[in-house]
């Protein structure tokens, strides 16, 4: 009893914010090329104001975002030949030699209270055409957003699908070792800047999950001696003392439905991991798994009609699929030796899993574009890569792999063409889950 | 499947505790009523633990060779108890029923690989292993399921992981 009392003393859950978190982001490198990408120049963005000049390149992380969607592939800014800041100055011949199909100039210039705005042009280069023009504004500390958002509008112009590089990522951390090991529940830019710690404990969090409106996070965490999950407001960090299920047993796998009304999650309390789902309102549970097998990781079919989940009920984790309201469980993983974890894509076309074989986890995406029982593509190269998260566009994935002992994340173009790692400034790093649009 | 893995658990647990009696002290009450109590002087027999009534003492998780051992190990992806570890879970399981007012958590832990929601289950399934096999009396004993998140090793390799799969025995009330 009094090993338990002194654990909940150790649990005090700290809202602080992350000081000594260096706000690093993704590496440089791309891990893999794309030969089929779109060229792009991004033209570097001058700032042009009499005040002071923005700490952020803009050109730069439009650049980074568009690479590591796997759909553009932006040429150096050491081979551009000329670096033209308006229309006026763009002469459509020299990029068709260097083989650009687009071109992508703009300045930054003053705004009211030491805000800034940012104008660019985009141009079809074998049509010598301006296909947009834009002026944003950025706040003094937001120029990478609005970079960001610039990135977005790039995107949906020139392939028709909404951009989600302004949207978010949530993830876990562990830092320290034994006793003096610090867990942290963190929200960053989706290329992982501007981290933000927003749950602390000395006992382990895990399983973040998204509210459909990004204004919440629910979360696992056991600072109260056991497993229990907690709902924390993104924006004011309330919400992490109270858990909305503490129950006996396993409190796992929080997961908000489509509507934001429900919960699915994991309940061991009748001895047995069984999937449930929360009305959040009332709190009233519907058990929706009635068997021996470990069944956890609900995740939500668009629409809030069936949920899929992972059980060992055949012998070895897969992926199930089951109505939203209980019934007959249906197996969807048939390649691999096990399959677990699904991610699914906003159209719920695909399902991204981990997958097992041997001692090698990957991350596999079933397509059902095509009907079908769907094909199966692999995404990553092991040995341990898990908890894959969609892009609210599923144009990219993020999942947690191992190097060394230390635990990273990885960006992955959906096609898997293109990898890029996420660097953090320290600690094991693990369970991304990607935020829906902002 | 499980039900009868479940079943044969426990009965090989009775045939490891029927086998701990041997060690004798402990099992063979030696209680003689004729020559009157003189065990109220049992809980100053410190560092021996071996009481007039051959129960254990809460000194004995201390000084008992099997007591001491708090960890048992498990094969991947399995929650059956082995062989090897079954005199350990019968020494603590004397124990709960030799002192009714202890309380024991048992802590299931994963090895890193598979999920870590997956991997919560499985700790849990290893820990109600163990809990079946003590057949503690009601209220006794919890199970907390850390699943992987409290590796004692952080290698990726069989050594390690064969480490972190385990039941951890935490008494809380001695």
């Amino acid at each position: 009893m009094k090993a338990l009392f002194n654990r909940l003393l150790l649990a005090a859950t700290l809202l602080l914010p992350l000081t000594d978190l260096h706000a690093q982001g993704l590496d440089a490198g791309l891990v893999v090329g794309n030969e089929a990408a779109l060229p792009i120049a991004v033209v570097p963005m001058p700032y042009q104001g009499s005040a002071t000049a923005p700490d952020t390149d803009v050109a730069a992380i439009i650049r980074n975002d568009l690479n590591r969607s796997g759909q553009f592939r932006s040429m150096a800014e050491a081979s551009m030949s000329e670096k033209p800041v308006r229309g006026a100055e763009v002469s459509f011949p020299g990029w068709r030699v260097l083989r650009q199909d687009f071109l992508l100039i703009g300045r930054v210039l003053d705004a009211a209270d030491g805000a800034y705005s940012v104008e660019y042009e985009l141009f079809d280069v074998a049509r010598q055409q301006q296909i947009l023009s834009l002026k944003m504004p950025a706040r003094a500390k937001g120029v990478r957003r609005t970079a960001h958002q610039i990135a977005d509008q790039i995107y949906e112009k020139i392939l028709g699908v909404r951009g989600a590089f302004d949207t978010r990522i949530a993830y876990i951390t562990a830092t320290g070792l034994g006793q003096g090991i610090d867990y942290r529940l963190i929200v960053a830019d989706s290329d992982g800047f501007n981290p933000q710690g927003l749950v602390r404990s000395r006992e382990p969090l895990l399983s973040p999950s998204w509210s459909p409106d990004g204004r919440r996070i629910a979360y696992v965490s056991f600072q109260r001696g056991n497993s229990a999950i907690y709902i924390v407001d993104v924006a004011t960090g309330s919400g992490a003392t109270d858990p909305v299920a503490s129950f006996k047993g396993i409190n796992g796998a929080p997961a908000f439905s489509p509507d934001g009304n429900k919960l699915a999650l994991t309940l061991s309390r009748t001895g047995n991991p069984e999937i449930y789902v929360m009305e959040l309102a009332t709190r009233q549970l519907t058990q929706i798994t009635r068997h021996f097998s470990i069944d956890t990781e609900p995740v939500w079919m668009p629409g809030g009609q069936q949920l899929l989940f992972t059980s060992d009920r055949g012998g070895k984790p897969q992926v199930y699929q089951v109505p939203a309201t209980g019934g007959e469980a249906t197996r969807l993983s048939f390649t691999g030796q096990s399959n677990a974890r699904a991610s699914v894509s906003f159209d719920g076309k695909k399902i991204a899993m981990a997958q097992g074989n041997g001692n090698i986890y990957r991350i596999a995406v079933l397509d059902r574009s095509f009907g079908g029982s769907g094909r199966w593509q692999t995404l990553s190269p092991g040995n341990l890569d898990e908890s894959p998260s969609f892009a609210p566009n599923a144009s990219m994935l993020m999942y947690a792999t191992k190097e060394g002992r230390r635990g990273v994340l990885y960006a992955v173009s959906a096609d898997g063409r293109v990898r890029q790692r996420l660097v953090l400034a320290e600690g094991d790093v693990r369970e991304p889950a990607w935020s829906p649009f902002r | 499947m499980k039900t009868f893995t479940r079943i044969f658990l426990v009965l090989a647990i009775a045939a490891a505790m029927a086998g701990c009696k041997t060690k004798g002290t402990k099992d063979t009450p030696p209680v003689d009523t004729s020559t009157g109590s003189s065990s109220s002087t049992s809980s100053g027999d410190a560092g021996t633990g071996i009481t007039d009534d051959g129960k254990y003492d809460a000194t004995d998780l201390d000084s008992d060779s099997c007591l001491r051992q708090r960890v048992v190990y498990f094969d991947f992806d399995q929650d059956m108890l082995k062989p090897e570890f079954q005199a350990i879970v019968a020494c603590h399981a004397k124990y709960l029923r030799d002192r009714p007012g202890s309380r024991l958590t048992l802590e299931g832990h994963a090895d890193e690989r598979g999920t870590r929601e997956y991997n919560l289950g499985l700790g849990e399934r290893r820990g109600n292993a163990v809990n079946a096999a003590v057949a503690s009396s009601a209220g006794q004993v919890t199970v907390v399921s850390f699943g992987e998140e409290r590796p004692t090793c952080m290698d990726s390799s069989e050594d390690c992981w064969s480490k972190n799969r385990r039941v951890e025995f935490a008494y809380s009330v001695r």
